[in-house]
This record gives structure tokens, C-alpha cells and sequence, in this order.
């Protein structure tokens, strides 16, 4: 076997993903759910390469034993801000009872100890007004992927590194409402940036890790997140206690089409246009993302595309059932009218001056190859077949590799040895 | 050239599949992943062999997809037994396809296949016999076999 060489470089991803060792049975539920293969089980425990985890959350799902924790922020993380905002995702509101509406959840939010609440829904709208100029003006190449979710943007820079530049380089709501927010807070507090507290309530690991290491900018606006898991029964308690005149109940401020952002399809419904497509869920995003790196999709021109299944409303933290929340959404946007809110011109005026755009393209972040140097590398993917071959090729897991491909990869890389695949020993001492 | 360090594989074709068209490719473009390829040097093999796939299976009853790869480039030649194409410059030309109803209806045939292929070549080589079949030798430039 060749001689690995050592790392040119080595680049810390942070992730918001934990594996409690006590709590973890090494069951690998984890290991076949994760859609980049990033868990190995190793010594009866799970582990998460880091290198290959895009924080989609699917093992938090997975494990029987809920040892597969988030690392979001303790709800006192922000004490240290003057002035403490909560941002909380549009998710948010289809997660209570359909009578409990909006304006109540944000009065329980100022309750609970924050000192304004800043909502997303509005950006949502103006985002989707600036989507629908950017694929006026855009020449190519389509289609152009969506880029509000955080675990396709990091699933395509490590599995499809040939396609970041399909992803349109809009702002991501959150953000943006965090920015103005901030800018807006500190002008009239009289406040500086830094002593405002921007704290995101998600249902969404990828989105605290994108708060903590953004792919496209230096630095978020945010200051930490919360998971809706956590923040639910204070937040729930919070709500009960309110008094009628803690609140009016209108959509002051709120936008409904915006709330609809949050259920797959949201941004193709507000386009209205026949050429877009709205996928969610890693088994179709994989077969999309493959149809359109071998340009297969002539038609399309946009793709609005989502990890987790039927949305943000789907994801890992929330508490709704995924469906139940889609009905909540629809029965919010029946409620409130889908009338737009926003004034179109005023999103044009700032679209042209830049308002709308990512600091940064995003950037290809591909998985380490077998070898840094291709001839090498081609030399070991051989070596990998050959190993491969002898394997049984029923992915039963027991050397703790995903698949029979996986444990091949790890042989050839030096991390396991051809004589730790248990199928194999059992066939030999069989035939003895 | 050691011998190691290239990749030679062989792929069989099967005329009238669309349920199969693509297959090829997505293996080719997983392998090269894995190896570390330029990520748009994958993108041109993929579309590339993607093209010549549906054109076998389009307008053959059989092809053969060989390829081969060494750090600095990779060579695909795709020979098939079919109709062969009779103006080889009109073929090339975009938008230009001999496509049945059938094939448009399944959303083929747009007469960008062949162009394509050639945008994304740095060599492209195509000879064709009427009645017996056509052959194409693809060729791009994979670099200096060191990764940028």
C-alpha cells in the first residue's frame, strides 16, 4: 500500500453536532442516515469526521438513544448585550396550537426576557421580490439553486464543488434582517453595533453552525442561536401568562407570503412562473444536484431547494409535525391575506444599490481526495477496487464503515485493516 | 506513463434505454471526485459523457464508452453500432437534431447534444459511417497533474 503523506493543510470546521459518549450504544442508525457518510463507529462509539459533516442534522433524527445533541446557545449566552434581540425563524409560528397567533408568540417572546423581537417574514417577502429581478437579469449558467438553506449550500461545496457558482449569491433573509435590524436598533438607541444581541430561534443545526462559520462573509450578524426544542416550554408558559392587553393581534409588521417561505415551495409560488422547481429532502436534492452537474435540466431555471423535507418546517429542532406545521403556515397565510407588504419600488431601489447581495460568492470545499497527488490518488482508487472486490458488498455495518465502498476508502487510507471485516473472518472460519 | 497512474475503464451502452442514460456518467463523475479532480474538469466530463450517452441511446442499438485518465488528461472515445450521421457539419450545428416526436416528447433531441460535447473539449474528434455507426474521441486537458 503507498505511504500517506501527511495534511498540507489543516482547516477546523466548527459544527454544532454532539455524540454524548455515555448515551451512545454504537447502534449506527447515525452511520446509515448520514447522506455524507461522515460517522464511523469506532470502538462501540459513534464519531463524526468532521472534514465531511454538513451539519444537516439527519443523526439527530436517527439515533434511538438521543445521544446526538445540537450545540446551540444556553438562553443566557446573551445576558452579556445591553440590548438582547430575538430573530426567530418564521418556523416559529406554525409550531403552537392555530390559535395561538404571532403577535402572541412575539409578546411571549418579550416576556421571556428579550428586549425586542425583530421578524423575518418581511425580509422574506423583499427577498423573494429581489429573486424575481435577479432571475430577470441573470445570463447563466442555469438553473440557479436557492441559497437560504445552509446544509445545501455546505452539501453542494463538499459533494458538488463543480456547482457553487449555480447558487444565486442573494442574502439569506435571517441575515439581513439581522443587519438591519442592528443598524436600524443602533441608530435610534443610540446604541453601539456591539452591544446589540442578535439571536436566531431555529429549527435548523446547519443554520447555527452558518452563524458561527458562514460560508459567504466573514462574520454573522447574529450573536448565537437557539433551538425552537429548547426555547418551547418557557416560551409556551410565557404565552399562557400573557394578559389581552400584552398584545394586538394584527399583522402589523408581519408578512404571510414571507411566513410561506418556510414550507418547500414557498419562493416558486411567489415567482409564479412554470420554470422552477422546489425540492426537498436528500433523496431528491442528490438526484436534482446530479441532473443538473451533467446539465440535464434544460428547462429549469430556477431551483428552490431545501434539506430537510418540506422545508425549514421539517427541520431537526423543530417540535410541530413537518406536515401539521404546513397546514399551520397555510392556515396563517388564509388568516392574514396574501397581500404583499412590502413596497416593490423601494426593493428595487435597494437591489440596485447592492442591499440584497452575499458579500461573497460561495466557494467550492471539496472532500479531501484519496491522495494529494492525482497519479498517487488514481494508484489508490485502484488499490481501493481490488479491496473492494473481496469485501461481501452487503453494507452490514459491523466494521462500523457505512458501506462495504466506505470501509474500502478507510483500508486504503490506512484506518482499518482488510481483517476487520467481520463478514469476511466468519466466511474463513466457516470454510476451515 | 507508470501504469498505476492511469485510470482505464470500459462502460457498455445499451441503445433505446433512457431509463439507464446517465448512468455512465454519474459513475465517471464520482470516481473523479474521489480522485480530485478540478471540480470543473468533472463538470466537463460529466456533461460531456452525459451528451455522448443519450446519443447512443438515442440513435444506436450499442456503444462502447472508454476512458481514460492520467493526471494531465483524460480521453473518452465512444464508438456505437447505428445510423451513423450523414452531414457530420449540420450535426454539429446547435439546435440541428434528426430526433423523433417520441424522443422530443421525453424532453431529448434538443440538437444540443454534439455541440455541447465539443464546448466542453479541448480536443473533439468525431467520424461516422452511414449504416454502421459513429465514433467520437473526446480529450480534456486535466491540468499539470497538480491540483490549483
Amino acid at each position: 500500500m503507498l505511504e500517506m503523506e501527511p495534511e498540507a493543510e489543516n482547516i477546523r470546521y466548527y459544527h454544532t453536532l454532539k455524540i454524548l459518549e455515555e448515551k451512545c450504544q454504537g447502534r449506527m442508525r447515525c452511520m446509515r442516515k448520514c447522506p455524507t457518510q461522515a460517522i464511523r463507529v469506532r470502538g462501540g462509539k459513534a464519531h463524526i469526521l468532521e472534514e465531511l459533516c454538513i451539519d444537516c442534522g439527519e443523526c439527530i433524527n436517527a439515533c434511538p438513544e438521543g445521544a446526538i445533541v445540537p450545540l446551540t446557545e444556553p438562553v443566557e449566552q446573551t445576558s452579556k448585550f445591553k440590548c438582547r434581540v430575538a430573530i426567530p425563524s418564521p418556523v416559529l409560528y406554525s409550531q403552537f396550537s392555530v390559535d395561538i397567533h404571532p403577535p402572541e408568540i412575539i409578546a411571549g417572546l418579550k416576556k421571556l426576557g428579550f428586549d425586542y423581537v425583530w421578524d423575518v417574514s418581511l425580509v422574506c417577502e423583499a427577498i423573494s421580490e429581489a429573486l424575481r429581478l435577479y432571475l430577470e437579469e441573470h445570463a447563466g449558467p442555469w438553473p440557479v439553486i436557492s441559497s437560504f438553506c445552509p446544509a445545501v449550500i455546505r452539501f453542494i461545496q463538499v459533494k458538488y464543488p463543480g456547482l457553487t457558482e449555480h447558487i444565486i449569491p442573494l442574502e439569506v433573509p435571517r441575515e439581513l434582517a439581522a443587519k438591519e435590524m442592528k443598524l436600524e436598533l443602533s441608530e435610534k438607541l443610540n446604541f453601539p453595533l456591539e452591544e446589540i444581541g442578535a439571536v436566531y430561534l431555529t429549527s435548523c443545526p446547519a443554520k447555527a453552525v452558518s452563524i458561527r462559520q458562514p460560508a459567504e462573509k466573514e462574520k454573522s450578524w447574529f450573536d448565537g442561536s437557539i433551538s425552537i426544542v429548547d426555547i418551547y416550554n418557557p416560551l409556551l408558559s410565557a404565552i399562557m401568562s400573557l394578559g389581552e392587553e400584552e398584545y394586538k393581534d394584527d399583522l402589523d409588521g408581519l408578512s404571510a407570503i414571507g411566513m410561506g417561505w418556510k414550507v418547500i415551495g414557498g419562493t416558486c409560488s411567489f415567482l409564479e412562473t412554470g420554470n422552477c422547481v422546489a425540492v426537498s429532502g436528500i433523496v431528491e436534492l442528490t438526484k436534482i444536484l446530479d441532473d443538473i452537474e451533467k446539465s440535464k435540466l434544460r428547462e429549469v431555471k430556477y431551483v428552490e431547494a431545501s434539506f430537510c423535507l418540506e422545508g425549514c418546517i421539517g427541520g431537526p429542532l423543530a417540535v410541530e409535525n413537518a406536515y401539521v406545521a404546513r397546514v399551520k403556515t397555510i392556515r396563517l397565510e388564509d388568516r392574514y391575506g396574501k397581500q404583499p407588504r412590502i413596497q416593490k419600488e423601494k426593493v428595487r431601489k435597494l437591489y440596485r444599490k447592492g442591499h440584497y447581495f452575499l458579500e461573497r460568492r460561495i466557494q467550492p470545499r471539496p472532500i479531501k481526495p484519496l491522495h494529494p497527488d492525482i497519479a498517487k490518488a488514481i494508484a489508490l482508487m485502484k488499490e481501493k477496487e481490488k479491496i473492494y472486490n473481496l469485501l461481501p458488498r452487503v453494507d452490514c455495518g459491523l466494521c462500523g464503515c457505512p458501506t462495504c465502498l466506505v470501509f474500502a476508502e478507510d483500508v486504503v487510507k490506512g484506518l482499518l485493516n482488510i481483517s476487520d471485516c467481520v463478514y469476511n473472518s466468519i466466511r474463513k472460519e466457516r470454510s476451515r | 506513463m507508470n501504469d498505476d497512474s492511469l485510470l482505464d475503464l470500459e462502460f457498455e451502452i445499451i441503445g433505446g434505454d433512457f431509463n439507464q442514460a446517465g448512468r455512465v456518467s454519474t459513475k465517471l463523475k464520482s470516481i473523479l471526485k474521489e480522485v480530485g479532480f478540478n471540480p470543473q474538469v468533472v463538470r466537463r466530463v460529466a456533461i460531456s459523457t452525459y451528451e455522448a450517452e443519450i446519443n447512443v441511446v438515442m440513435y444506436a442499438r450499442r456503444g462502447v464508452l472508454r476512458f481514460k485518465a492520467s493526471p494531465q488528461k483524460i480521453v473518452i472515445i465512444i464508438e456505437d453500432e447505428g445510423q451513423g450521421i450523414e452531414d457530420i457539419e449540420e450535426a454539429m450545428k446547435e439546435g440541428y437534431s434528426t430526433a423523433t416526436d417520441e424522443m422530443r416528447e421525453m424532453g431529448f433531441g434538443a440538437g444540443m447534444g454534439l455541440p455541447n460535447i465539443k464546448r466542453n473539449s479541448d480536443r473533439f474528434e468525431i467520424t461516422s459511417e452511414i449504416g454502421k455507426g459513429t465514433r467520437l474521441k473526446v480529450t480534456i486537458i486535466a491540468g499539470d497533474g497538480t491540483r490549483s
